[in-house]
């Protein structure tokens, strides 16, 4: 016995209906590779990653991409490249961030140049007078 | 306005408005059934497009014309008062039969709103103008399918290449001129269902071969629901999309 459902997705991949843990196995038909989405609200801003989508093509990730992340809301522009196409960092390697809240030279509010500035523009203000 | 003008183009933007509602309402049949998640919530927002764009044209006949009010005008009349063309009414069948209407029945409605943005009746060019975006994407939509399917397995290919034959006959007939469209044209209102016909098959044939589609033979067209005639499929569509605004016509939603 298969469970029986009104959502043919369901149907389509014949769960047992016996067992007290029923288990599915996804066939790579029905288990589509992701695209990771990317969404631009104006032009001039940068895109910003949104979430992903199930698809078959980088074109078909495009249509889906437009309703599940542009339908509301303002949107000019859309991206979507293919998960396993992603590099990323490991999570195990996370040490090597592990410092940088330390750094805070590199941190431009770390400096304060405010005075340096007034004075400056004080200056000019008396060259000019 | 001129009766010999106002006649035809209220019929006309009845038969377009009647065209999407319906559409829309076989569309929406999917929505929590899709194929998959993603594509139930693209195809649902597609339905709900072209409810709203019926929508915009029952109240501009509504405003303009002395109609009803749009629910009245969308959820009262039986079949013999609605202008669709078989190809909306026909059931949903299998997903490869409502992709392939789908392409067609878009394909055609985006080169009908882009005669119409040009349209000398204001009001008409501007609602095509409006709604030609949202077109715009439902062909892309489509067109992806279309070519993902014959770019598939044999069974893909085989089912909307059967798919594609079982539409045509259904979509060569939702070119249905209304009474008096020579007035349209001349007017530069519409440029009539046969100039439109022609720049859509023109694109249909030279797609349908890039992607590996055998042309369909040249059937008959399946002609009528613009006057009124349909298949037994459209009174009971009717019947369920009314049946809640029947229960009490004057409720406030």
């Amino acid at each position: 016995m298969k469970i029986k459902s009104l959502d043919p997705r369901i149907n389509r991949i014949q769960i047992d209906a016996d067992t007290e843990n029923p288990q599915a196995m996804l066939h790579p038909l029905e288990n589509w590779p992701t695209y990771e989405v990317f969404h631009q609200k104006k032009r001039g801003t940068h895109h910003e990653h949104v979430g992903i989508v199930h698809a078959t093509s980088s074109e078909l990730a495009l249509a889906f991409a437009k309703e599940q992340f542009a339908r509301r809301g303002e949107t000019v522009n859309l991206w979507v490249v293919k998960s396993e196409d992603m590099m990323a960092t490991d999570y195990a390697d996370a040490d090597v961030f592990a410092t940088t809240p330390e750094k805070s030279f590199r941190d431009p509010a770390s400096y304060s140049v405010k005075d340096k500035i007034d004075q400056w523009v004080a200056k000019q203000k008396n060259h000019a007078g | 306005m001129q009766d010999n003008i106002k006649q035809p183009l209220q019929q006309f933007m009845l038969q377009l408005a009647d065209n999407l509602l319906v559409m829309g309402h076989r569309n929406s049949e999917w929505t929590g059934i899709g194929p998959i998640i993603e594509e139930d919530i693209a195809f649902a927002s597609i339905a709900q497009d072209q409810v709203g764009q019926a929508w915009n044209l029952y109240q501009l006949l509504e405003s303009n014309f002395g109609f009803a009010h749009p629910d009245q005008v969308a959820f009262t009349r039986n079949e013999k008062e609605f202008y669709s063309s078989h190809l909306v009414e026909q059931p949903t069948g299998e997903y490869d039969f409502s992709l392939a209407r789908h392409y067609f029945y878009d394909l055609a409605q985006l080169l009908r709103y882009e005669m119409l943005s040009h349209s000398s009746y204001e009001p008409l060019a501007k609602l095509a103008k409006k709604f030609h975006g949202e077109v715009k994407y439902h062909v892309f939509h489509a067109q992806t399918w279309m070519k993902q399917l014959m770019d598939g397995n044999e069974v893909s290919k085989a089912r909307m290449q059967s798919a594609v034959n079982e539409v045509f006959p259904f979509a060569l007939g939702a070119f249905e001129s209304v009474e008096g469209e020579e007035v349209l044209i001349a007017e530069g209102i519409f440029e009539g269902e046969s100039t439109l016909k022609d720049a859509w098959m023109q694109q249909v044939g030279a797609q349908l071969l890039e992607w590996g589609y055998s042309l369909p033979q040249l059937a008959q067209p399946v002609l009528g629901g613009g006057k009124g005639y349909h298949s037994e499929f459209l009174q009971p569509l009717l019947d369920e999309m009314g049946e809640v605004f029947r229960l009490d016509p004057s409720a406030e939603w």
